[in-house]
């Protein structure tokens, strides 16, 4: 059952839950933050409105830098800004950056020590019809594996928020990742978001599994928690939105306590989630583990959910990878 | 600026010269880094770092110190040198180049050593992160000035060209970028690598402010500096013609000499040349 103590969002398994795009919460906490730190200043490379930087733009002016179509651009502004007792947020599109923009962020953000925020939008499968060359799923294996960062996926538009205003407080480079498509809102004001802090959602009285998840696809292992339930299945599920550095203690707590582990994810399984929690384990506490995510493989246009449902990501999914995971104990 | 007088002049000269016999020395000890780069730019680090910037060596983080940004990280043997003579760090220090627990990286790293101001050595991002600084002091009004260093070969660079575009765009006038226009690259020489000419013509296409100096003459480099602080309305950017392997004839305009250090005959040789130089500098000014 849902954890009471989080306050999760009460409506969570009602059909006309509230639903909206991660990438608000930035355009929300930027403005916050800005707000709170006079240092906050923010770029874009011609995605203004998308990445949701325009509230920011219109309230501070002097503080907002359109550099055009050149992430690699952005991110050695930005870099620059960094060094001289600046905030920078720099928004673009997470295929392009990090990812066309890669050198320039591990030299001179990350290397640099920079105090740059890196906002990744549109990542995920999700980003759906424009297909896969704007949909990252490579992102948080290149910012995982780069020192001195570090990484957060928020499951909702209130958790983005929250990610977004940490990010400004936390001294250093970070990486945030937002999705393009509406999704759920699970959370609520009053949840905690702690960075490097997972969260146990949902606890079953018996649990034999625990169902560790990020980003926008965290509702969708709830679902499957409570469908297992049905079965007399009993889950944990983990939002652990901080990839880096990553909640060891909760991490080795469940997977004691269940003894099979299922991983979910938007993005490759190789080196995104998947493999930050697999190589906890396997140093203190190796169990059988499962990975739902992206296996070796670019998405295409659709809708969202049809991608989801086609990649192998959707509830069903979830609950084959369960089984097959509990078969292995 | 104060014009250089005759005094000071001299100064720099033999000051410059000496850089050049450390950047012979530094090298030979690495046993690997540049050559001609670091040769080329020694007259111009000297004029920086002993004229133009308002710098204290004893208090790195000064934060109105003047921001030298150096983009092509690889001639770093010249800019440590120069920093050691100003008292950044002892000169004895420059022996430990790119050997392990130094500071003195191979390219340059901010983190490693008081008073250098980026991380570089990847070619093509140092404009624009020295235009994140000067907006940085745009926003905060602060006076100092930022330089920005880069060379000929890493205007191949897409990065650099975007980052031109930005600062013509926002009129970024706290900032002047020098090139060091030595006319070679790792590949060869930059017209049959990438032809850049006409390099004042694309500049000023871009909304820059040109000047077109000598690299190896201190007064016009002075000069040049002092112009680009008067203009507002644009950002400067001064190419300084040089010459790479400066100093020493067997390195000089050889683009061979551009990715690899002297051997112990070759630095022998050098510092001979070099020294010789040295008296001559000395005489000429008596």
């Amino acid at each position: 059952m849902l954890t009471d103590k989080l306050k999760l969002n009460p409506k969570l398994f009602d059909k006309d839950i509230e639903m909206r795009p991660t990438r608000d919460g930035y355009g929300e906490g930027l403005v916050l933050a800005a707000r709170e730190h006079q240092n906050v200043v923010a770029l874009t490379a011609d995605l203004t409105e998308s990445t949701r930087t325009e509230a920011f733009a219109n309230e501070f002016p002097e503080r907002f830098f359109e550099v055009g179509v050149a992430e690699q651009n952005m991110a050695t502004i930005a870099a620059g800004l960094g060094i001289t007792g600046k905030i920078p947020f720099i928004a673009s599109y997470a295929t392009f950056s990090p990812g066309r923009n890669y050198e320039q962020i591990r030299t001179t953000i990350a290397y640099n020590n920079s105090n740059v925020k890196i906002a990744g939008h549109h990542a995920g499968i999700s980003v759906g019809p424009d297909g896969a060359t704007h949909q990252a799923t490579e992102d948080i294996a290149i910012m995982r594996a780069m020192p001195n960062t570090k990484v957060f996926v928020p499951c909702d538009a209130i958790e983005a928020r929250k990610a977004t205003l940490a990010a400004a407080k936390i001294w250093g480079p970070v990486y945030l990742r937002f999705g393009r498509e509406k999704s759920p809102v699970i959370t609520t004001e009053t949840t905690p978001f702690t960075p490097g802090k997972a969260e146990v959602f949902w606890r079953s009285r018996k649990p034999k599994v625990a169902i560790i998840a990020c980003g926008i696809l965290v509702y969708r292992a709830l679902l499957a928690a409570r469908e297992l339930e049905k079965r007399k299945i009993g889950a944990v599920v983990v939002n652990n939105h901080s990839i880096k550095p990553i909640d060891e203690k909760t991490i080795l707590e469940v997977a004691k306590q269940t003894g099979a582990v299922v991983t979910t994810e938007e993005h490759q399984v190789n080196g995104g989630l998947g493999g930050a929690v697999v190589e906890v384990l396997a140093k203190h506490y190796p169990v059988p583990m499962e990975f739902v995510g992206l296996h070796d493989t670019f998405g295409e246009s659709g809708k969202p959910e049809e991608l989801i449902e086609k990649y192998g990501m959707g509830v069903k999914d979830i609950v084959a990878a369960v089984k097959k995971v509990m078969g292995r104990k | 600026m104060t014009p250089l007088h005759e005094g000071k002049l001299k100064y720099l000269e033999e000051l410059a010269n000496r850089i050049r016999e450390d950047v012979i020395e530094m090298l030979l000890e690495a046993g690997s880094g540049h050559s001609a780069g670091p040769l080329g730019m020694a007259d111009i680090f000297t004029v920086l770092y002993f004229h133009v910037l308002k710098h204290d060596p004893k208090y790195p983080e000064w934060p109105d110190r003047d921001r030298l940004v150096l983009s092509n990280g690889h001639i770093c043997p010249v800019l440590y040198a120069a920093m050691a003579h100003a008292g950044y760090f002892p000169l004895e220090e420059l022996k430990t180049l790119r050997k392990i627990n130094s500071r003195l990286q191979g390219h340059p790293h901010r983190t490693a050593l008081p008073g250098l101001e980026t991380t570089s050595g990847p070619l093509g991002s140092g404009l624009s992160q020295a235009i994140g600084i000067a907006l940085a002091a745009r926003l905060d009004n602060k006076k100092y000035r930022t330089y920005c260093l880069g060379s000929d070969g890493e205007l191949n660079e897409g990065n650099t060209w975007e980052a031109i575009l930005f600062a013509a765009k926002n009129r970024i006038s706290n900032l002047t970028l020098v090139i060091d226009r030595n006319n070679i690259q790792i590949d060869g020489y930059t017209e049959s690598i990438m032809p850049l000419e006409p390099l004042k013509e694309k500049f000023e296409a871009f909304n820059w402010h040109v000047l077109e100096i000598n690299g190896h003459d201190m007064e016009e480099f002075v000069s040049a500096v002092s112009e680009a602080e008067a203009i507002f309305e644009k950002p400067t950017v001064i190419i300084a013609h040089t010459i790479p392997g400066k100093g020493v004839s067997f390195m000089e305009r050889d683009y061979h000499w551009h990715g690899k250090p002297p051997d112990k005959r070759e630095a022998k040789e050098a510092m001979e040349e070099l020294r010789t130089l040295g008296g001559r500098i000395r005489s000429e000014h008596e």
